[in-house]
């Protein structure tokens, strides 16, 4: 399992200029998520992950949180920080260090009407426990004709940028994605990171809980505790005219710096923010692109197969009659994760997406 | 515990021998009689079940039955060892034990007739799904105890896996889960000496599967499983005592699948008519009979009585199977989500036009 000391070198990628000072002080004190007060004006989303799981263990004595490393340490990333104490060992513990036992124990805690929040300590580390979520986790209302509901949630912190070693980067989401029966969700701010767990934690379906690691600790000025659209909705980020680029997860930021410096190049970006992967808000989704007229799917998992080339099919499907050029796909190349001091090269960049905003086809429309 | 009192004793567990007579054990006593003859008439139903489900098969109203004949006494005996808020984890070989739940025969065969996955409520009869990859329901049985026992209820849980199901990995994560959280589940491995064609040898190199338990600190016991006043006394006092708090046990019942894998499988291919002989001879049922009728408590008229009712429920049970089963495609769409998804709803109407076109 990893140290946690490797995950929290690399200073993350900021939305604005406001949050860099910000989230390089965050990234070189490490994460501050021991303390959450009920009010807050500068929040990391690993605060705001932590607050949301306290205030669901105090609203709700179903509620459940274990994993590996979740109870005293607070987990590897300081998620679970100050829980067990808070809550005791009965409500927050650790548990053997097997995935697919943490997922399995899960549905049949779940069965007896509880809660489980389960931590899975990184992506790769998840698929061990793939048949419990794909075979039972997903399909279990289905088999039994709804009588068995399975409200349990699976967080994975998930892709890179941090500069972990090896099996510490994947963006497995599509895996996820590609199974009925599960829902699959990822915020892009500290906000959403609250709200959407409280949501998943809420919710009679299992969801998956993708957190963006390198974001854990990217603040965000908010009081906690706080709603945000609901879990199944997209958001339109940023009101653009040209352009649509949708982005989920550690991608929204880096949208967000790319409409920033497209503007200089002369063209007015929208960003949505997809916060559900599943299901997919084809509502918010059509009516940008309908409005831009193009759009760039941007996502750090490998494009070949990735959640992107859904997307992209739908909004072809759907938008086909309002687009100017193709709908384009940025994602990480088609390979096992690279080693940390390449990972910059895998990893879509402002640059490439601005490449690609570059390649639809302006010219011909203004020709 | 020490390690010594964790392992399983040098012989199976044997109260009532091949003959039907009774064997004296150190620690446990053979049920009463009533219970003996409640088992008997729940073996005997048991089989005739099994029998009107194989032939069921060959009329093309099953897809598939993976027989239970010759595991009667651990699936009926282990059942009827629970209590009525106990918990069920059946696998796919275990529809005897689901009817001797008291679960609709019917609702039991909804899976093998293929209209729905599952049939019954679990909710209403404590019984999860049957389990169709190996070893999978291990660890939800540990999940469902351990939450019980977080709440302070006194349920204890009841999971059934096979020989070869032991080789897998949740197995292993279940049994030491279980013994880390000294979760109330009782593991009744039904060694039935074959994996669809692999034998035991090739299985596992344990003393026996009941050993496996020692390592995780748990108790491993080693039953004769077609002795099913055997499998009744251990598997109850396994589920008090994990009731009790005293963690969870490991139950080995040493029996043989008489019949192929499935009706789709040929044993002839693999294993020798002499030891399905040698086993025929070892029968659950017809031990049980003679123990009855030797000591009194059944006479040839109550025998008689027995199957007739076994028969009766078996010819109710082919006409009901009989009806062609009320298919709507519908559903399909209905329970993927609490809430079907604007997505799936666009999918259901796209598969309800197709359906109206075709009408």
């Amino acid at each position: 399992m990893a140290a946690t000391t490797s995950v929290t070198k690399k200073a993350t990628t900021p939305a604005t200029k406001a949050t860099t000072k910000a989230a390089t002080k965050a990234a070189e004190t490490k994460a501050e998520a021991s303390v959450t007060p009920a009010v807050r004006t500068s929040v990391t989303m690993a605060q705001a992950l932590n607050a949301a799981l306290r205030d669901a263990l105090r609203d709700d004595p179903s509620v459940l949180v274990f994993g590996e490393d979740v109870g005293k340490l607070g987990g590897v990333f300081r998620i679970t920080d100050g829980l067990a104490a808070e809550f005791g060992d009965d409500r927050c513990f650790d548990t053997p260090l097997a995935e697919a036992g943490i997922v399995g124990t899960a549905i049949g805690m779940a069965m007896y009407g509880m809660r489980p929040v389960v931590e899975m300590q990184f992506d790769a580390f998840a698929y061990p426990a793939f048949e419990q979520v794909t075979s039972h986790l997903a399909k279990l209302r289905n088999r039994t004709r709804g009588r068995l509901g399975l409200p349990v949630v699976i967080r994975v912190p998930y892709g890179g940028g941090i500069g972990g070693v090896e099996h510490h980067s994947d963006s497995s989401e599509a895996y996820y994605t590609h199974t009925p029966g599960l829902k699959v969700v990822t915020p892009g701010t500290p906000a959403d990171a609250y709200s959407l767990l409280r949501d998943a934690i809420a919710d009679p379906d299992p969801v998956i809980f993708m957190e963006p690691k390198r974001r854990y600790w990217t603040k965000g000025d908010l009081d906690l505790p706080v709603r945000t659209e609901p879990m199944d909705r997209a958001v339109v980020r940023r009101p653009g005219t040209d352009v649509t680029l949708i982005a989920y997860g550690a991608m929204v930021a880096t949208a967000l710096e790319t409409a920033d410096a497209a503007r200089e190049e002369g063209w007015d970006v929208e960003v949505v923010d997809l916060r559900s992967l599943v299901p997919f808000d084809d509502e918010t989704v059509t009516a940008s692109v309908r409005r831009t007229g193009r759009a760039v799917v941007v996502h750090e998992a490998s494009t070949f197969g990735g959640y992107g080339a859904e997307v992209a099919a739908r909004v072809t499907e759907q938008c086909f009659h309002f687009l100017e050029a193709p709908v384009l796909r940025v994602g990480g190349f088609d390979i096992p994760y690279p080693p940390p001091k390449l990972e910059e090269h895998h990893l879509p960049s402002v640059d490439r997406i601005l490449d690609a905003v570059a390649r639809l086809q302006w010219e011909e429309a203004g020709a | 515990m020490s390690p010594g009192e964790l392992l399983p004793g040098s012989a199976p567990i044997q109260l009532v021998d091949q003959d039907g007579r009774r064997v004296a054990d150190p620690a446990y006593g053979c049920p009463d009689t009533g219970v003996l003859l409640d088992l008997y008439r729940s073996m005997v139903a048991g089989r005739r079940f099994d029998r009107q489900a194989t032939a069921l098969t060959r009329q093309g109203r099953l897809a598939v039955y993976p027989s239970s004949s010759g595991q009667e006494a651990c699936q009926v005996a282990a059942v009827r060892a629970m209590g009525e808020l106990d918990w069920l984890f059946p696998t796919y070989r275990e529809s005897v034990a689901l009817v001797t739940r008291g679960i609709d025969p019917v609702e039991v065969l909804t899976l093998l007739r293929g209209d729905w996955h599952c049939g019954y409520d679990p909710h209403a009869y404590r019984a999860a799904p049957q389990c169709t990859p190996l070893a999978t329901n291990t660890v939800h049985a540990v999940g469902l105890a351990d939450a019980a026992r977080r709440k302070g209820d006194q349920v204890a849980v009841l999971v059934f896996i096979g020989d070869g199901a032991t080789s897998e990995g949740d197995a292993h994560e279940a049994f030491n889960f279980a013994a880390v959280f000294a979760a109330p589940v009782v593991f009744v491995v039904q060694n039935n000496q074959w994996a669809i064609s692999v034998p035991l040898s090739k299985q596992s190199k344990a003393p026996t599967l009941a050993h496996k338990a020692v390592g995780y600190g748990m108790r491993g016991h080693h039953v004769d499983g077609n002795d099913a006043a055997a499998v009744y006394a251990v598997v109850r006092q396994a589920l008090d005592d994990a009731r009790a708090g005293g963690g969870p046990a490991l139950v080995e019942c040493l029996t043989y699948r008489m019949d192929a894998h499935t009706n789709a499988d040929d044993a002839g291919r693999y294993r020798d008519e002499a030891e399905v002989e040698l086993w025929r001879q070892r029968d659950p049922v017809e031990r049980l009979e003679r123990l009855l009728l030797a000591e009194g408590a059944l006479d040839e008229a109550a025998r008689e009585a027995v199957a007739a009712e076994a028969e009766e429920s078996a010819a109710a049970l082919r006409a009901r199977m009989n009806a062609e089963p009320e298919l709507t495609p519908g559903d399909l769409f209905e329970h993927v989500y609490a809430k079907p998804t604007a997505h799936l709803h666009r999918q259901a109407e796209l598969l309800a036009h197709e359906l109206s076109e075709e009408a």
